[in-house]
């Protein structure tokens, strides 16, 4: 049996840098042709549930908004994960930091109930994003100091700053007057978000995410820092060479991570909440370290990655609601969009040949011997 | 359902022992209008190469004239895209090492291929595709690296062995499969010349006994001495096929380039203040198989070039991170610059203070694969350079920096946006060099300056650090090639086991001496010495009278 007809891998000289932006593409079309068979399976119209999932949620202005509004959050975490993530910090504890964050912005606001000013969301914002910092310097100091794997404690903090957020809403920052539920006051005006689009819940949050975006691109493209970011990840041993403190760049990159989280925590809570509760995020910290490597680690492919996954999360209710898809199928149609990504990446660096070898002659040894 | 075809390496294996061999003007091996191209470059137009059986055949060529190339498609890792291989007589193809080892053909590369987490036995196993007991290896191991003198610990971990010791592998893996063609690719880089000779008279008795040995190398001397006949690449084609006894290295040095070779110029020195000082340095290691440095002490003087020479693996790369900085030591005192102590700064600091450094391993530590040559022209010239305003990176003057050390340094690629990964060894090289000389350091320390370079690179690079020396900087030059030591340097010294030998004016030693320095022969070499002084004092007495 010969596997020359067999469609092969054949390593590519350079990688392709056209893969590199068409590869999310090719792995959205085959989510959406595999899903289509999946919806087909579960006795759905495959046409009718895709439209319920992608273009009905985007077809009005509310819609628009509230896509923006859950991609806010997404894309906050995600630059600053990203950052770490170039430096190889890897940083999983954005769902953490962005429990602080909200714990500190939203203490903030409780704290100053009754006293409030315009002064209160600028100093909201500052503790949220401190907050944030701070949770993160736990992992970077036990990384610098004891060389502790920031993977493990930042992922582990995350338990600790739920667990601390529960016991603040089932004891001291419950609110008085809310029949023992465990959730604080809700805030004053002073301390929400302007809403920007009228008759939507779309805030101020979502024009700092993409300044966010912006200063991310500026950091990593074109600051002195962000160039040792990116050549500590690519070649430590050359980050050694050049002299880089790679020590400063663990707290630089755990800082941005930490301080981005945090304000993302502090904008959920000043945004479409307006309350501090024990389930502040869906996962909004997890679900970033998806969408900083859908977007290439790039602060422009971020902010299509978490549009995108937004979409994926509100078209799912939408669904769920509309056509009463089960609750599983979201997370499976996000599950495939993932596997399809990675599996589409080794497009970049090989190619698919069916059948023979091009570089392989007609034997002519055989010829020769025969 | 394809038709299965009988191929070479089957046929071939049965037909070894046949007649061919015994019938002396049938090669050994034959290559036949061999053409090979790449995207965007014809690699092998061409080529014919015949090798008899138990002749030493030398390939020269400039790094991308298409040697290794050719040496792949023989070993099986490329095919031809034309042409064909005729091995003792018959036609064969090639398509795997595996193949080529079945017909007996071994290869020594100039990359090592051995797995890093593996013992050295572990890996010549690999390579073997036998099913010897692992005892028995690690016998034939230690007889066959003590009668080609390449002293070898079987049972050490390859990670922990260095440039020298890793190649020492590769030759004892292939000796092992008794070739009846071994290829050798720049063998003798590594070794000290006592070593190397003994490696020939090895090369000298396989040929002897009847194996075909293809040798590549850029050291024309060597290639004089041990080989044969030649066969001269350039641009992928054949330009001449000689004997290399007859030729003179200079001679064979414009056939490769093609056109006549600058020999690097050297004027005496006239050395200044010390500015690199190096005293009682000592380092130690909690890894069981790095080198400690005891005791070093040497000083480099501006205006002068110092060598240290030394087999791989003596403390060269933990005296190189001592003095980088990667690897600072406790005492500030160790290692002064301009008389300022930084033993136990880093990198960032030393620069500053007018340090520049290129170290052994190009990609992956002197540059940055994946990134641009402006970028990486970025790396180390930052400050110097100004090349970062507020933290900003000034991209127009990093691109200005780059194009500057592209033209300065001949560094032939397509422009300041091509990856360093893109650039052959050479060039990428010389770009190094270039962009640690431009920066006008008051001290430059280069490990290895033209390892794997060709001839007219080398030149020219040892032209660039004679004049910068000339200039007033102090240049620290570390490498296991005496030739080029012996070209360059002012002084030299011997590293060994972490220990530095005294240092001796490169014109009142010999490669003799310094080889026997770099066996770890101290005192020998001391006594060798001596009786040539005394012997000097005799005729210059004899002269007086």
């Amino acid at each position: 049996m010969s596997f020359d007809a067999w469609p092969r891998l054949e390593p590519r000289g350079e990688p392709s840098p056209a893969m590199v932006w068409l590869t999310p593409v090719i792995a959205v079309a085959a989510t959406v042709v595999s899903g289509m068979i999946l919806f087909t399976l579960l006795g759905f119209d495959p046409v009718a549930t895709l439209q319920a999932y992608f273009i009905t949620p985007v077809s009005t202005r509310y819609g628009l908004a509230e896509l923006a509004l859950k991609a806010t959050p997404l894309t906050l975490c995600a630059i600053g994960l990203a950052t770490g993530f170039r430096a190889n910090i890897w940083n999983i504890g954005a769902e953490g930091q962005l429990t602080i964050g909200a714990i500190c912005g939203g203490g903030v606001a409780l704290a100053a109930w009754g006293h409030e000013g315009p002064w209160l969301l600028p100093v909201m914002m500052v503790a949220g994003v401190l907050g944030g910092m701070g949770w993160a310097a736990i992992p970077a100091w036990l990384r610098v100091r004891f060389n502790a794997s920031e993977i493990l404690t930042s992922l582990m903090l995350v338990y600790v700053a739920s667990l601390l957020l529960d016991y603040l809403m089932h004891g001291p920052w419950r609110d008085p007057e809310g029949f023992n539920f465990p959730q604080s006051r809700q805030f004053g005006p002073d301390a929400l978000l302007p809403i920007i689009v009228s008759e939507t819940r779309l805030h101020l949050g979502s024009p700092l995410a993409l300044v966010a975006v912006f200063s991310g691109w500026l950091l990593l493209a074109r600051s002195f820092v962000g160039f040792q970011i990116r050549v500590i990840g690519l070649t430590p041993l050359a980050a050694g060479y050049a002299g880089f403190n790679q020590r400063r760049l663990v707290w630089i990159t755990l800082m941005i991570g930490g301080g981005l989280s945090g304000l993302a925590g502090v904008i959920e809570v000043a945004g479409p909440i307006g309350q501090l509760t024990p389930s502040i995020s869906p996962g909004y910290g997890f679900t970033a370290i998806i969408v900083a490597f859908l977007g290439r680690l790039h602060p422009v492919g971020i902010l299509a990655a978490a549009l995108l996954v937004a979409l994926s999360y509100i078209g799912g209710e939408a669904a769920q609601i509309s056509l009463r898809l089960p609750l599983a199928v979201t997370g499976v149609f996000q599950g495939m969009l993932l596997f399809f990504l990675l599996a589409s990446d080794v497009l970049i660096r090989y190619r698919v040949r069916l059948g023979a070898s091009s570089h392989r002659r007609p034997a002519p040894a055989a010829q020769g011997i025969r | 359902m394809s038709i299965p075809v009988r191929d070479g390496a089957a046929t071939a294996g049965a037909a070894i022992p046949g007649a061919a061999s015994r019938l002396p003007d049938v090669p050994r091996l034959e290559v036949r209008r061999v053409t090979k191209r790449f995207p965007g470059c014809l690699a092998n137009d061409c080529v014919d190469l015949v090798l008899r059986s138990g002749e030493i055949h030398a390939l020269l060529g400039e790094n991308g004239a298409g040697k290794s190339t050719l040496v792949k498609i023989i070993y099986g890792v490329l095919e031809a895209d034309a042409g064909d291989l005729l091995w003792e007589g018959r036609p064969v193809r090639i398509d795997s090492p595996a193949t080529a080892r079945k017909l007996g053909i071994g290869m020594v590369f100039q990359h090592f291929s051995l797995f890093e987490s593996l013992t050295v036995a572990e890996n010549v196993a690999l390579g073997l595709d036998g099913r010897e007991r692992p005892a028995a290896l690690i016998e034939r191991i230690r007889l066959v690296s003590q009668r080609y003198g390449l002293e070898l610990d079987p049972d050490r971990h390859v990670y922990n062995l260095s440039v020298g010791e890793r190649q020492r592998v590769e030759i004892v893996r292939c000796l092992l499969q008794q070739p009846r063609l071994l290829v050798m690719d720049e063998p003798t880089s590594v070794l000290t010349p006592q070593e190397a000779i003994s490696l020939f008279e090895t090369l000298r008795r396989l040929a002897a006994e009847g194996c075909t040995i293809l040798y590549i190398s850029h050291k024309l001397e060597e290639i004089r001495a041990l080989c044969d006949s030649a066969t001269v690449l350039r641009g992928g084609r054949v330009v001449a096929s000689v004997d290399p006894r007859t030729q003179t290295a200079q001679a064979l040095a414009e056939l490769m380039i093609g056109s006549s070779l600058m020999s690097p110029q050297r004027s005496p020195a006239t050395t200044g203040a010390a500015r690199l000082q190096v005293s009682h340095l000592s380092t130690t290691s909690d890894d069981p198989f790095a080198t400690e440095l005891k005791e070093v002490r040497f000083a480099v003087r501006a205006g002068e070039i110092f060598g240290i020479a030394g087999v791989a693996g003596n403390g060269q790369a933990e005296l190189l991170a001592a003095l980088s900085g990667e690897q600072p030591v406790s005492d500030p005192m160790m290692v002064r610059i301009d008389g300022e102590p930084v033993g136990n700064s880093g990198p960032q600091r030393r620069r500053n203070l007018g340090l520049a450094f290129v170290p052994e391993e190009r990609l992956g530590r002197g540059a940055v694969p994946e990134m641009s040559l402006s970028d990486n022209a970025l790396l180390s010239g930052a400050r110097t350079q100004g090349l970062v305003r507020q933290g900003m990176i000034r991209r127009g003057r990093s691109r200005a920096f780059a194009e500057r050390i592209i033209r300065s340094f001949n560094v032939v690629t397509h422009g300041y946006r091509a990856e360093a990964r893109s650039l052959s060894g050479g060039n990428l090289q010389k770009f190094i060099v270039g962009r640690e000389i431009l920066q006008e350091p008051k001290v430059l320390v280069v490990a290895q300056p033209t390892w794997g370079v060709d001839a007219g690179a080398a030149a020219a690079i040892h032209q660039a650090l004679i004049d910068l020396a000339r200039q007033g900087t102090a240049v620290l030059v570390i490498s296991q090639d005496l030739d080029e030591l012996f070209v360059l340097c002012d002084r030299l010294a011997v590293l060994f086991q972490g220990r530095l030998s005294d240092s001796e004016p490169t014109g009142q030693t010999s490669v003799e001496q310094i080889g026997l320095l770099m066996g770890g022969l101290f005192e020998a070499s001391i006594a060798a010495a001596a009786a040539r002084n005394a012997a000097l004092a005799g005729k210059e007495t004899s002269h007086v009278v």
